[in-house]
């Protein structure tokens, strides 16, 4: 219990009414000062265990682990800034990584087209779910569920288990590294810089955190809001797929069960919630995301290293996002009276 | 600029507005005053595209134009500026006016970004544009890259307003501005309003303040039941002529009798305010109907949710207590008919009796046997107890919400705006309904914008400005004295 208390202390202390809030504006530097809070709480605890925090195996494998869901994140930031939602990036993974191993086989030769297919299938489900919203009227939460019972069916039918065969040269996505930097992360660095530039300079980014923000005063200033939701689908599900061509590397083949079993789904949108993105909407940004996809990751490294159960993890990762998700809804109340 | 012809509109069978003339000259203000339900949102939407006409024509600078949609309007120059603002709080100034028409990069990059996104805002030209508009108006108490939402109400309208200016626009219409602003700031307004025409822009300003007509307007028109009465030259007209061209017609219909006298008191208040209100006195006492009167914004709904304990009051005394939430304020046999009885009152899509039944289960209070007697007590008809609500007539929806606060059987009875969307008979029931309750001995408060209603209704009529008591005046007063009282003192 004890343990509980102090991990949990950097989120809302950052908050409290000292000198300090004043300052902190916005709950992207929230998140950023939690996570030096976390690093150095975790670090006084593993050093009281015994051990050394943050060896570079460990920064390794934080960024290691953060890879794959950081880059599903950042495409769930997309869809919940323009006030919807995707619960089929779970088992999109499971069918991209199932795509690329199978259309690899093994050869060399056959990368550039596999990696084609795969981004094109996940573009594909991304635009069944944008037009299921907008069409259909369908609400998003509902419509990307089933389009997730959809493909899992298809997967569950086809396959039992793993298939296809990645090629050697293309493992090296999920495990070389260049200096202390593993080429996962530079791939997800990569993919949150294009999404911080689509999203605070071009004209797409605004009119999503417009359509967000309020769909009818987007739609009273001649924003065709339908398709800005569509287009954040398609884009959602093509960082799923890159998610799943970046664990097809590292498994070596396509896996019907390595989304789910990843949480994806749910463990994106918290990570997009923790980074201060409102789930409504129209509030947040891709470096919330990174900022809380790191403190779930640091969260995990200090629970590994001092090799505490599992299910006190997940408690205490509940804990977090709904305590930074009442600090946000605090300082909103507080700023609008 | 602008010219309307035989403009006339229905909804559902019902005439809001029939054969309205309208002439609106570049560089004039022209205020449109009329009582509510005199037709002034709808010609006002009619403007701006979001309904289309029946009939009649609107010319613009000589040629025909129907706007399909408010987009059409405001390619024509004309913009509106509503009471609710259209702006996201969160995006900064600079995006809030350009929402939609971001200036983009011609740069290379900018052309391949193009391609890809839409093109590559051009943040410096934007937030340039926006702090020349800004200079323009001489108004700059805010820098373009601010976010919206730490803006002053008025402030945001200032963005409203500029963004106005940044499409161009050469009519603006302003749907009751100063509502929502304070003292201070309507000075601020006029400074705007004053730019405004400067530059050659046509203002058509709506509002019920007849002090901002007088003080703003060069000329007025003035809507009844619908119809266009007059137009005026500002200088043709005194204060009191225009109060009676806004209200003149008979009281032809039939209200109640009032009651004998007044009971004990059973609600009192002295210095109470909150953040909207300050230092109201009001007694409430047992079998008599007190009416509210005020502007919109003056703080009638505020009053009411006050005594009800939904927004509380934080000062003053109330007695026999002061309620801190609607739990207490029902406790202390406080029941509240809210003005949106839709989205307030009842839940649409359960049955008559579960909605009947709403606060009984609540508080936990006996009679749920009774309902079917509650139902015919306040005459809905048919007293079919498993419809859904939603089925009913705005008249019998409002039965409901009077059966459910009965249930209970409160000692203070608030109503907002008790007969809004309810029908000439059912409407008759609700005021017999009510000086029935009063007669049994239930205090009652009513806020009405129906000024020939809350005289008919009232033993009593308090009127608000400003979220304080104006002045109170006794039962059989004239319109034209709460408008005085509820408009302020006029120049």
């Amino acid at each position: 219990m004890n343990l509980l208390v102090r991990v949990r202390r950097p989120a809302p202390r950052g908050e409290a009414k000292g000198g300090l809030a004043a300052r902190l504006r916005e709950p992207t530097q929230v998140v950023f000062l939690a996570l030096l809070g976390l690093i150095a709480v975790g670090w006084a605890l593993v050093s009281l265990h015994g051990d050394q925090f943050l060896t570079m195996e460990s920064v390794v494998g934080i960024q290691q682990r953060s890879a794959a869901l950081g880059i599903v994140a950042i495409g769930q930031t997309l869809a919940i800034l323009a006030g919807s939602l995707d619960l089929s990036v779970a088992y999109l993974i499971s069918l991209a990584s199932l795509v690329a191993a199978e259309t690899m086989a093994g050869q060399d030769g056959n990368i550039v087209p596999a990696v084609a297919a795969t981004l094109a299938v996940c573009a594909l489900v991304g635009l069944v779910n944008g037009l299921v919203i907008t069409r259909l009227h369908v609400h998003a939460f509902i419509a990307t569920l089933g389009v997730a019972l959809i493909i899992k069916g298809i997967v569950d039918h086809l396959y039992d288990g793993p298939a296809g065969k990645v090629p050697e040269s293309f493992q090296l996505l999920g495990y070389s590294r260049i200096g202390p930097i593993p080429v996962s992360a530079m791939l997800w660095a990569g993919v949150a810089v294009v999404a911080w530039f689509l999203l605070s300079r071009t004209r797409l980014g605004y009119r999503i955190h417009a359509v967000g923000g309020n769909v009818e005063v987007a739609r009273l200033s001649g924003i065709r809001t339908g398709r800005v939701i569509v287009i954040t689908h398609v884009l959602c599900s093509v960082c799923a797929g890159i998610a799943g061509l970046l664990l097809a590397g590292r498994l070596g083949a396509g896996a019907p069960t390595v989304g789910t079993d990843g949480g994806y789904d749910l463990e994106s949108i918290a990570a997009v919630v923790l980074g201060g993105t409102a789930l409504a909407g129209g509030k947040g940004g891709v470096a919330g995301t990174v900022g809380g996809v790191l403190l779930l990751a640091v969260l995990d490294t200090i629970f590994n290293q001092l090799e505490v159960n599992s299910f006190a993890k997940d408690v205490v990762r509940g804990v977090v996002i709904v305590t930074a998700v009442a600090v946000y809804a605090r300082r909103g109340t507080r700023r609008s009276v | 600029m602008l010219s309307m012809r035989g403009v006339g509109k229905s909804f559902l069978g019902v005439r809001v507005l029939s054969g309205v003339d309208l002439d609106v000259t570049a560089g004039e203000v022209h205020a449109v005053v009329g009582e509510n339900g005199a037709g002034k949102s709808t010609l006002m939407k009619i403007i701006c595209g979001v309904h289309a006409p029946d009939e009649g024509t609107i010319e613009m600078d000589g040629r025909p134009v129907s706007f399909g949609h408010p987009l059409e309007a405001q390619r024509s120059g004309i913009a509106i500026i509503h009471q609710e603002f259209n702006l996201l709080p969160e995006r900064t100034v600079a995006e809030n006016v350009f929402l939609g028409r971001e200036p983009v990069r011609r740069d290379p990059v900018g052309r391949m970004v193009a391609w890809l996104a839409g093109g590559m805002v051009d943040r410096a030209a934007m937030e340039q544009a926006t702090a020349r508009l800004l200079d323009e108006l001489g108004e700059d108490p805010f820098a373009p890259r601010d976010a919206v939402k730490r803006l002053s109400v008025a402030q945001q309208q200032i963005v409203e307003i500029v963004k106005a200016l940044s499409v161009n626009a050469r009519l603006v219409v302003m749907d009751e501005p100063s509502a929502a602003l304070a003292e201070h700031e309507v000075e601020l307004l006029y400074r705007l309003i004053g730019r405004l025409r400067e530059r050659g822009v046509a203002v058509v300003y709506i509002s019920h303040r007849l002090r901002e007509v007088f003080d703003l307007a060069d000329r007025v028109t003035v809507l009844k039941d619908g119809s266009r009465v007059t137009t005026l030259p500002i200088g043709e007209v005194t204060p009191d002529e225009l109060i009676r061209l806004m209200v003149g017609r008979d009281l032809g219909t039939y209200f109640p009798p009032r009651s004998a006298g007044a009971g004990e008191v059973r609600l009192g208040l002295r210095g109470a305010g909150n953040h909207k209100l300050r230092d109201i006195d009001l007694e409430l006492r047992a079998g008599e109907i007190v009416g509210i009167a005020g502007l919109q914004g003056s703080g009638r709904s505020e009053l009411a949710k006050a005594i009800f304990g939904a927004e509380p009051f934080t000062t003053g005394e109330m007695t026999p207590s002061r309620p801190r939430s609607v739990r207490e304020g029902v406790a202390m046999g406080i029941g509240l008919v809210t003005e949106d009885r839709k989205v307030e009152g009842l839940v649409l899509r359960q049955s008559v009796r579960d909605n009947a039944l709403l606060v009984a289960r609540a508080v936990g209070a006996k009679g749920r046997n009774g309902v079917r007697d509650l139902l015919e007590r306040v005459r809905l008809t048919p007293p079919r107890q498993e419809q859904q609500v939603r089925y009913l007539s705005g008249g019998n929806q409002q039965k409901v919400v009077l059966a459910k606060w009965m249930t209970m059987a409160p000692r203070v009875l608030l109503f907002d705006e008790p007969t809004r969307g309810v029908d000439v008979g059912a409407k008759a029931a609700i005021h017999d309904l009510m000086r029935e309750l009063a007669n049994d001995g239930m205090a009652i408060m009513m806020i009405s914008s129906e000024l020939p209603e809350l005289i008919g209704m009232s033993d009593r009529v308090v009127v608000l400005r400003d979220g304080r008591v104006a002045g109170t005046l006794p039962a059989g007063s004239s319109e034209e004295a709460i408008l005085h009282l509820a408009a302020g003192e006029v120049a």
